[in-house]
């Protein structure tokens, strides 16, 4: 079994509509599945899913979440945030604010070897100096000192991706890591996640709304349109063939940088209709995943 | 560095507060109807008699000339004579201050535990009916003035289960060894717990009066600071880490949330020492509210300008303190 295995997750806003429609997807150990959509499609809602940190105005109403062979939402919550935080780590989005401003760099990323898988603190201490050096920061000792405001957005992301990786975590859910981000400074961030996730052989949950991040570091990938999955290929296959029309669609509608003068090709209208009225048939019908 | 310039920036501008209320206290209070003369003498006193003791404490003057005497000996540590004990103001003055001291921080710990507690609970168990039932308790303490707390408590705690004692500040009848007015402080340091109990249990319930309301409003707006914090994205990484409700409220969210709760503290904390006037009062706790109380009374007029200038002094103290702790809480601060 996949180290990550979701099968029919069903999550909706208490007493509101459903945000995930039976959602069935797998990870593979080392495997970098990329998670594509609108906005809205429920693309991070999955990551939050995984993670255990849905907000408390959402409910699961089914599904399994299987992390290494055991359903986290059958455990009790201690046990599974146990699970999740010995496993699984989560590179966010906007470094800004992912940090706490009143304590320092260093704590925040040795916390959970400390607090949590009961290492040293010296060890802890001397394994951040080297996460720092290997996302690239020049001055280890001075930044683990400092406080967040000091340092600027990049320089928080690459802190924030030393942390993720900081335990050795079997999955890393990136959401949408590069998209708060200086464009200068997206392409740096990009490939030292993929490096690192190569080195370290992490599998790696995706979530962004380019396809051209996709094609870099992505094996696999899902593309969902309002909670329901329409596509689940190998990135090989889905820029050659896409199997359904919307993400045919959204692939023929991402910019090209290379040929600027060839303008932009919005998703047709009667592709949103025909992938609307899917979304209407499968929560009219009976459920057949 | 900067914790120098603050604080002598804030000095200087307390300086410019406390001229000010030198002013306004020693011209308001001899606009305000009411002799302290009349009150000297007995009944029938003859107007020659009253010019008389007039002149003696320097009342026939033009108010400036008073004021100008006055001032000058304040500049040299000389607030006056108590017109009614006949004793140095200032020594009077700063007898009385311990025991105000120690009832308004004893006020300030308990509500900070108790609204603390409140908004930690509240926070913990935010969207239950745990959260409900205290923000309920919370609205209730807030409606009801400190000194109808005090009443109540006098009732509850004082007659129906008299565990408490109900006026003074320590029982008359005991030997007390204290060398300073501290006397809660110095017992704990002589370890005569048995004189701390004592004044323990005549200090509880004005100062728990005293709490109620500002421990009602801390909890309110820590929890609300608390919650916000919570959708914090710091906060949502802190969880997926591995750790509990309690470990990410108390050591994420808490540092951070205390900020607005503890600028608001200051200044409910002046409110509070403004509020021991009359819980002394109501308790005949022997601290300077209650001798503030007699000296408008008795139009005691040294002593009245002397007991304002120290709570002046007291306010603006408290600020300074709460500029300085915000500084240290807050690393961003420190390098503006």
């Amino acid at each position: 079994m996949s180290f990550l295995s979701i099968r029919n997750l069903s999550v909706r806003l208490k007493n509101g509509p459903p945000l995930l429609r039976r959602v069935s997807l797998d990870v593979a150990a080392g495997e970098v599945r990329g998670l594509v959509g609108e906005s809205g499609a429920g693309k991070s809602m999955i990551g939050k899913a995984v993670l255990g940190i849905l907000p408390p105005s959402v409910q699961i109403t089914e599904g399994e979440i299987f992390l290494d062979g055991t359903d986290l939402l059958r455990l009790p919550p201690k046990e599974s945030r146990r699970r999740i935080g010995a496993s699984c780590a989560l590179i966010p989005q906007d470094p800004l604010t992912a940090l706490n401003p009143s304590h320092r760099i260093g704590p925040q990323i040795t916390d959970r070897l400390v607090d949590i898988l009961g290492w040293t603190r010296a060890n802890a201490d001397a394994r951040a100096r080297d996460l720092l050096a290997e996302v690239q920061i020049a001055d280890p000792d001075r930044v683990l000192r400092s406080y967040p405001h000091e340092l600027s957005g990049g320089m928080r992301q690459r802190i924030l991706i030393a942390s993720a990786f900081a335990a050795e975590p079997k999955l890393i859910v990136a959401d949408e890591p590069t998209t708060a981000l200086d464009v200068t400074v997206q392409k740096q961030i990009l490939r030292l996640i993929a490096g690192m996730q190569a080195r370290h052989g992490t599998a790696l949950l995706f979530v962004t709304h380019d396809l051209g991040v996709v094609s870099k570091v992505c094996q696999r990938l899902s593309v969902l349109y309002s909670g329901l999955v329409v596509e689940d290929s190998t990135v090989p296959e889905f820029f050659a063939s896409p199997s359904h029309a919307y993400s045919a669609a959204l692939l023929a509608a991402t910019p090209k940088y290379t040929d600027p003068d060839a303008g932009l090709h919005p998703v047709p209208e009667a592709v949103v209709n025909a992938v609307r009225a899917e979304v209407a048939a499968f929560d009219r019908g009976p459920a057949h995943g | 560095m900067p914790f120098l310039r603050i604080l002598l920036l804030r000095l200087l501008t307390t300086l410019v507060t406390l001229a000010g209320v030198a002013v306004i206290v020693f011209f308001v209070i001899r606009v305000v109807p009411g002799n302290p003369i009349a009150m000297m003498l007995p009944p029938g006193a003859t107007d020659e008699d009253i010019a008389r003791l007039s002149a003696l404490y320097g009342l026939d003057k033009p108010l400036i000339t008073q004021f100008g005497i006055w001032l000058s000996g304040v500049m040299q540590g000389d607030f006056g004579t108590s017109i009614t004990t006949r004793q140095p103001v200032l020594g009077l003055v700063l007898g009385r201050l311990p025991a105000t001291l120690e009832l308004a921080i004893m006020a300030l710990v308990m509500a900070v535990l108790i609204g603390g507690a409140a908004a930690l609970i509240g926070t913990r168990g935010r969207g239950t009916r745990t959260e409900g039932a205290i923000d309920v308790v919370n609205g209730m303490a807030l409606s009801v003035p400190d000194f109808l707390w005090g009443l109540v408590l006098m009732l509850v705690f004082g007659v129906l289960f008299p565990v408490f004692h109900i006026s003074g500040r320590v029982t008359p009848s005991l030997d007390l060894p204290f060398t300073t007015n501290f006397y809660l402080f110095e017992s704990l340091i002589r370890l005569r717990f048995d004189l701390w109990a004592d004044l323990v249990a005549h200090m509880f319930m004005p100062a728990l009066a005293l709490a109620i309301p500002l421990a009602a409003i801390i909890g309110q707006l820590l929890k609300q600071s608390l919650k916000e914090t919570m959708n914090l994205d710091y906060v949502t990484l802190a969880r997926t880490k591995g750790y509990g409700e309690t470990h990410v409220i108390m050591h994420e969210a808490l540092r951070n949330a205390v900020l607005p709760t503890l600028t608001l503290v200051g200044v409910q904390f002046t409110f509070l020492i403004g509020g021991t006037v009359i819980i002394e009062r109501l308790f005949s706790y022997e601290g300077l509210g209650n001798m503030a109380i007699d000296a408008v009374i008795n139009r005691d007029l040294p002593l009245i300008q002397g007991i304002v200038i120290l709570f002046a002094v007291i306010f603006t103290a408290v600020n300074l303190i709460v500029d300085l702790l915000y500084t240290v809480l807050n690393p961003r601060l420190r390098h503006a």
